[in-house]
């Protein structure tokens, strides 16, 4: 499972929304045991595209380095799928940097954006439930 | 020279679990061929059979990126520190 507090369900969301027509991307910084996200970190997506992206490699180091200042770690990433469900692609599986993360995909292929979670390990998909909290 | 390297979480349990370990050299290239050396089970993850950078990494020196200075040839000086992260992208 992974937990959301609503302010940072609304920036993961936010940021997608503002990325379009391109993908929009970002990480997830927050308590690894737990899956409890405490900070999301918008970045670049370099690729500037709608059918890819790439995580600005710069806004990582820093991210990563703020979230181990908070005793924290990047314990994900989320991005963007502007026409197609919110379901890792082929690309996404093939590219999963660390077993370990929580993969959110956010589609905003229809009037309300669809947020969903994943666990991918050694090429296979788990979604997981996102409790967002106050909810 | 000894130089501080910061593991991405996915190498950590090649390194005992450690975060940070030191590795020693005076390029980029050399200090990583230290480190896996030191912990073979990361060969193949930092770098490829010829012994360049794998694209699925990133690797800085301090707040820079090696690939916008001299790659692997970048050179390391006593107090740097190099920083290891995996590259994300997707479709």
């Amino acid at each position: 499972m992974l937990r959301l507090p609503a302010p940072v369900h609304a920036q993961i969301v936010g940021h997608c929304l503002g990325g379009l027509p391109d993908e929009a991307c970002g990480l997830l910084g927050g308590d690894a045991p737990t899956a409890l996200v405490s900070t999301c970190y918008p970045t670049r997506n370099l690729a500037a595209s709608a059918k890819l992206y790439t995580v600005d490699p710069a806004q990582h180091l820093r991210a990563d380095r703020d979230a181990e200042s908070r005793g924290e770690q990047i314990i994900g990433v989320f991005h963007s799928h502007t026409h197609t469900d919110a379901y890792p692609s082929p690309t996404d599986v093939a590219q999963a940097p660390d077993p370990a993360w929580h993969y959110v995909l956010v589609s905003l292929r229809d009037t309300h954006p669809v947020l969903r979670s994943y666990r991918i390990v050694d090429g296979r998909i788990e979604e997981e439930p996102v409790l967002v909290d106050g909810r | 020279m000894p130089v501080a390297v910061r593991l991405p979480t996915v190498l950590r349990p090649a390194a005992g679990g450690s975060s940070t370990v030191t590795a020693s050299g005076s390029t980029v290239g050399e200090v990583l061929a230290d480190l896996v050396a030191t912990y073979p089970a990361m060969a193949g993850q930092v770098l490829t059979d010829d012994g360049s950078l794998h694209k699925f990494v990133n690797v800085y020196v301090n707040d820079d990126d090696v690939r916008y200075l001299d790659q692997l040839e970048t050179k390391v000086a006593d107090g740097d520190e190099i920083s290891i992260l995996p590259a994300v992208a997707g479709g």
